[in-house]
């Protein structure tokens, strides 16, 4: 079949705002319920971490929008750990560490350790203060052996100790790193002691080597076979509890 | 049904299989496979791709300019990927979380195409949406197979079921770690092609 070259070139710009007529609308139109859903894992992560809901519990969206009238989510600023007046869901501190200009290089050695190279000004905290199980929920992210995982970590409002931790997204090698996410590992966390001395300063939590020596109060069990993941999860600790990270607004918060 | 629609409908669950005789969509066969969950919406997923690339090809297979063929058929078939993604996005999040980037690989998995350039190309809309459909099911089967063999074996589990309790949870089964790894898979599905080739003497190479 020998078609003409401007039957060729109509065809090709035919077939291209067809699909891409297509793709926009239903992109257009499924967004809100992308975005919802978006919303309600992360609350759904939020609310497993803080401990005041079964780690297993289905959570249906009424029973989330209920528990997180509890929970109040608020931005600060990471250098002075106070208060910024913007809604929760206008700040995304990950996407703003890519910019140079809402972010800052991070501390040396916490920084390359964890392998996060810039902090965002901005950071997002959520209180959960229902009576009795008074927390603060932290993102958290670093660098394993192949992936930056994203959890949340759960500390008392006075930072004595860890309420829990939550790895949701990784790429870690499935049955050795990837355990990260085995509710039993993230299970020892819970009651570790998080500083040394006053709050926001010495970083004491952490995790080291399989069955190696370790300080109980403050130290959890590595998993086997996955030494880098390991350190990797140590370093975002000491990164993000550190002064540099939500180390300033813990201490005000004490 | 006349023998050539059941040979279309028949042949790409075994004699034909795209992954075991023509090696197929082999990367998204390791890597979706860790859980049968993520297998079947996978699996799902490619149906609908296929089955549909397939009917639209065919569809305008007499209008398609020769000398623009496969982009225009890459550009079709992007499309419908990028439409299950989106749904599945809206619908089942958190699958499509753990199928990750592969719904969006679908777009390079040489099944889509392959059927579309060796087949769509050729014959009516009817019989392509069909082949479409049976190559797609003879892809699903061979993920499932993998994908059942390797919860059960690598977790203890068969769609988040417990079904031997594992040592860590204070079972007696101790998980094997391979079957979990990416190399687990190539062994189930090579023992899938030397069962496979052993029943059919045809497809054996003269030694």
């Amino acid at each position: 079949m020998d078609f003409s070259n401007k039957y060729v070139m109509g065809f090709a710009f035919a077939i291209c705002m067809v699909c891409a007529g297509l793709v926009s609308s239903l992109a257009v139109a499924l967004k809100p319920k992308q975005d919802f859903n978006q919303e309600l894992y992360e609350r759904r992560q939020v609310i497993r971490v803080s401990g005041i809901a079964d780690k297993n519990a289905a959570l249906p969206p009424e029973e989330v929008d209920e528990l997180f009238k509890s929970i109040e989510g608020k931005v600060i600023d990471r250098k002075t750990g106070e208060y910024v007046d913007i809604p929760v869901a206008d700040v995304d501190p990950i996407r703003m560490a890519k910019d140079p200009e809402m972010s800052e290089a991070s501390p040396k050695k916490a920084g390359k350790a964890a392998q996060v190279s810039r902090l965002p000004d901005q950071l997002v905290v959520y209180e959960v203060g229902i009576e009795g199980k008074e927390c603060v929920v932290m993102p958290i992210y670093g660098k394993g052996l192949w992936s930056t995982m994203y959890g949340y970590l759960a500390v008392k409002r006075d930072s004595s100790e860890v309420v829990g931790i939550i790895y949701y997204q990784h790429g870690e090698t499935p049955g050795l790193g990837g355990e990260i996410d085995n509710q039993k590992w993230q299970a020892a966390w819970v009651g570790k002691n998080v500083y040394r001395g006053a709050v926001g300063g010495m970083v004491g939590l952490g995790v080291v080597k399989k069955n190696a020596p370790r300080d109980e109060a403050f130290e959890v069990d590595g998993l086997s076979g996955a030494t880098i993941t390991t350190k990797g999860v140590d370093a975002t600790m000491k990164l993000w509890l550190g002064p540099a990270g939500y180390g300033p607004y813990l201490e005000k918060l004490n | 049904m006349d023998k050539a629609t059941k040979a279309t409908l028949v042949d790409p669950l075994f004699d034909k299989n795209p992954i075991t005789l023509q090696v197929l969509g082999i990367c998204s066969a390791l890597a979706v496979t860790t859980k049968l969950e993520t297998a079947l919406v996978m699996s799902a997923a490619l149906t609908f791709v296929l089955v549909c690339s397939n009917t639209i090809i065919s569809a305008l297979r007499n209008k398609i300019p020769g000398s623009i063929r496969i982009i225009t058929q890459l550009a079709i078939i992007a499309t419908l990927v990028i439409v299950a993604d989106q749904f599945l996005k809206a619908y089942l999040f958190e699958t499509s979380k753990a199928l990750a980037v592969f719904v969006g690989l679908i777009i390079t998995n040489c099944i889509v195409m392959g059927r579309a350039e060796a087949f769509a190309m050729a014959n009516p809309p009817g019989p392509s949406a069909l082949d479409g459909f049976a190559n797609a099911m003879g892809y699903s089967v061979v993920l499932i197979y993998v994908a059942l063999f390797r919860e059960l074996l690598g977790s203890g589990k068969v769609l988040g079921h417990e079904v031997f309790a594992q040592v860590s949870d204070g079972g007696w089964y101790v998980p094997n770690g391979l079957m979990v790894l990416s190399p687990g898979a190539f062994f189930l599905i090579g023992l899938l092609i030397w069962v496979q080739r052993s029943l059919t003497p045809a497809l054996q190479e003269a030694e």
